[in-house]
């Protein structure tokens, strides 16, 4: 059957419209992505990319007087029907926010933070576990002799790998990230852009980029976003060499934005 | 460019700020240095009033008694010399009413002229007496031997279990029963307004509709503005028959009432502080640990408590040290009973409500006038002590995390 030719989309957006009290931040957003691909968005300051990527792990629920219409499927299903368990879906979608947000803890327990709450006791998983990440998000080497300590203590571009790393643990299956490379140096985001591309393996990743040239590196896919709507996606390939808007040419060669 | 009149003004403004710091800085300390000076003058007196004196007869070889023994004589519970380091020899009891018991009143004279006389006659002849008199009455050749006392000790004042401090020949000045009953009744208050104050604080910050938080809030901290004499009425009215019918006591007035009055009023103190404190953990925080799948309550334990945790503990002490000190309340509604407390549901007495109830009647630079002013030193050392000790845990765990 034609069916089969086509591989189910792991996470899809059906004409999402989201507003902020009166504001219309997302104007009819339809996206889909398949499993262990990545797809860059990318669009000017307060497009509406932030608040599309929080769409996919209601992140915008904890704000007050937002309002969601159309789908968002996670894996077939719908995330913001009355019977999906937020707390599980979260589970399985990863985050890193723009800025990094490390816990009070120490860098151990930062880690370890996903598993606890999932009510993993094994100290032994655990230990290897954190290990296991903070190696993933290149870090390991930097604080594997001091991860009692609390994570105030390390620098900016270092709270971001641990806050990546703290994500990874649970092993999500996708993984939202919010412009995670916009307080490194340039060493670290190209220790961050090799993970992300070994990370595809088993993700399906959604970045959130200022950078053309990063979502031309690690992305599959990219979407541009204008004023808060999909004015186009496509293969990154295609939107960075042939794009079909001139919005997005200009956009692309930084002719605006 | 600025005028050198604005530098003038900038110049007056810092000086003005210097000034009142600096005098507001010594006013303080000039407070607690006068509440010291006071207090220690106490350390000079001895437990008999001046004007009056103890004497003894001159055979007798017992030097010194302590304000106890003097009590415990003169209470008729130490009868022979023997239990005070003396001879065998039983205790006669003089004080200068029991004159006439020994003289007729030709004797003592038309106008008393011949008591300082006869005094000395009856202190010479009684081997076993202790006498006590006002020192007016010491006769020209005295024929007893005065007693020196001892003067009160800062251990005595601090150990001592007995607060009867215008006994009559020797006050007895044993604060013990009062630093209990403070300690008892403010830390069972914090004991009861801690949980429910914080309780009470996550749920306006993080659980209840912002729309009722926005009522709740200025009803608690209303709650603050009302004076301590009506939450004391509701306590005797409310509270003292409550805890009488619940524990089935003889009488209600007790230290859980006290505790639980205070508890009330430190609740909205520990509400407002705490629930700023939550207030303030960002949101990038909350967002992280439920991007992680952590249920809000785990988010509220495991992230949002911690990280306020500083402001929840200066909420604690303030908590503590209104309760330590408040003193209209509790001495309404705990009974006021100088007693060592064994349990929360016997009456007590606070140190705050020792000193209200009893220095407008203590006489100036007097005996019990200075006792007072040095148990308002050892309230002082206590919130002190108890603040920092709050402080330093909460340090500690900030540093820990
Ligand atoms: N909590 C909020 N309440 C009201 N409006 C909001 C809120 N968050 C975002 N917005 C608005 O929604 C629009 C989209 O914001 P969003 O954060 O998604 O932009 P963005 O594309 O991520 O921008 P940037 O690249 O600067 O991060 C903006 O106009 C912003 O002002
Ligand atoms: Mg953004």
């Amino acid at each position: 059957m034609v069916k089969d030719y086509v591989k189910k989309p792991k996470v899809m957006a059906k004409d999402v419209n989201l507003y902020y009290g009166d504001f219309h931040a997302l104007k009819g957003i339809t996206l889909s992505m398949e499993e262990n691909t990545v797809v860059a968005l990318i669009g000017p300051s307060g497009c509406g990319k932030s608040t599309f990527l929080r769409c996919f792990n209601r992140m915008n629920d904890l704000i007050p007087s937002t309002r969601i219409t159309g789908y968002v499927m996670v894996d077939g299903k719908d995330i913001n029907d009355r019977s999906m368990n937020v707390d599980e879906l979260r589970k399985n979608i990863g985050m890193v926010f723009q800025k990094p947000n490390p816990f009070p803890k120490s860098i151990f327990e930062n880690v370890a933070y996903g598993l606890r709450v999932n009510g993993v006791k094994e100290a032994k998983f655990i230990e290897e576990r954190v290990e296991r990440s903070l190696k993933q998000s290149a870090l390991w080497e930097e604080v594997k002799d001091k991860l009692k300590k609390s994570a105030f203590e390390l620098s900016g571009g270092q709270q971001q790998r641990l806050c990546i790393a703290r994500a990874l643990a649970i092993e999500p299956s996708v993984l939202l990230m919010d412009e995670p490379a916009s307080a490194l140096d340039p060493i670290s985001t190209a220790k961050i852009e090799e993970l992300i591309y070994e990370l595809k393996n088993q993700y399906t990743i959604i970045i959130v980029t200022h950078n053309m040239q990063q979502a031309g590196r690690v992305s599959d896919k990219t979407a541009f976003f204008y004023m808060g709507e999909l004015i186009e996606c496509d293969d990154t390939k295609t939107m960075f060499t042939n794009p079909k808007h001139t919005r997005t040419q200009n956009y692309i060669t930084g002719r605006f934005g | 460019m600025k005028t050198s009149f604005q530098r003038f003004i900038e110049k007056f403004v810092e000086g003005l700020l210097f000034l009142s710091g600096t005098i507001t800085s010594f006013a303080v300390i000039l407070i607690v240095l006068f509440l010291f000076k006071e207090g220690w003058g106490l350390f000079n007196e001895t437990p008999v009033e001046k004007g009056s004196v103890i004497a003894l007869n001159k055979s007798n070889p017992v030097q010194e008694l302590t304000a106890q023994q003097i009590k415990n004589i003169f209470d008729r519970k130490i009868t022979n010399w023997k239990e005070v380091g003396g001879n065998k020899d039983s205790i006669i009891v003089f004080s200068v009413n029991d004159i006439s018991n020994y003289y007729s009143d030709a004797e003592l004279g038309d106008s008393l002229q011949f008591v300082p006389q006869r005094i000395s006659e009856l202190m010479g002849k009684k081997t076993g007496i202790i006498a006590f008199f006002p020192t007016e009455y010491i006769s020209k050749n005295f024929q007893g031997r005065i007693l020196a006392m001892k003067k009160v000790t800062l251990t005595g004042f601090i150990k001592d279990k007995e607060w009867f401090p215008t006994a009559q020949p020797a006050a007895q000045l044993g604060i013990l029963p009062l630093i209990l009953g403070t300690l008892w009744v403010s830390l069972v208050a914090i004991l009861i307004a801690l949980p429910f104050g914080l309780a009470t604080a996550v749920y306006i910050a993080e659980i209840a509709d912002a729309r009722v938080g926005k009522i709740l809030k200025p009803v608690i901290e209303l709650l603050a503005g009302i004076p301590s004499v009506v939450y004391g009425f509701f306590g005797l009215i409310v509270i003292v028959p409550l805890v009488q019918k619940t524990f089935n006591l003889p009488v209600g007035e007790t230290g859980l009432s006290g505790s639980l009055v205070l508890a009330i009023m430190a609740l909205p103190t520990i509400i407002t502080i705490s629930e700023d404190a939550i207030r303030n953990t960002p949101r990038a925080m909350k967002e992280a640990s439920l991007a992680l799948g952590a249920t809000h309550w785990q988010t509220i334990y495991k992230v949002i408590v911690p990280y306020s945790i500083s402001g929840i503990s200066a909420a604690t002490i303030l908590g503590i040290g209104r309760a330590m000190g408040e003193t209209m309340a509790v001495l309404m509604v705990t009974g006021n009973a100088a007693i060592i407390p064994h349990s929360i549901l016997v009456p007590m007495r606070t140190i705050p409500a020792t000193i209200a109830a009893e220095l407008g009647e203590s006489a100036h630079g007097g005996l019990h006038y200075k006792a007072l002013f040095a148990l308002g030193c050892v309230l002082f050392v206590m919130t002190l002590v108890i603040n920092l000790t709050v402080d330093l845990i909460s340090a500690r765990r900030k540093y820990s995390k």
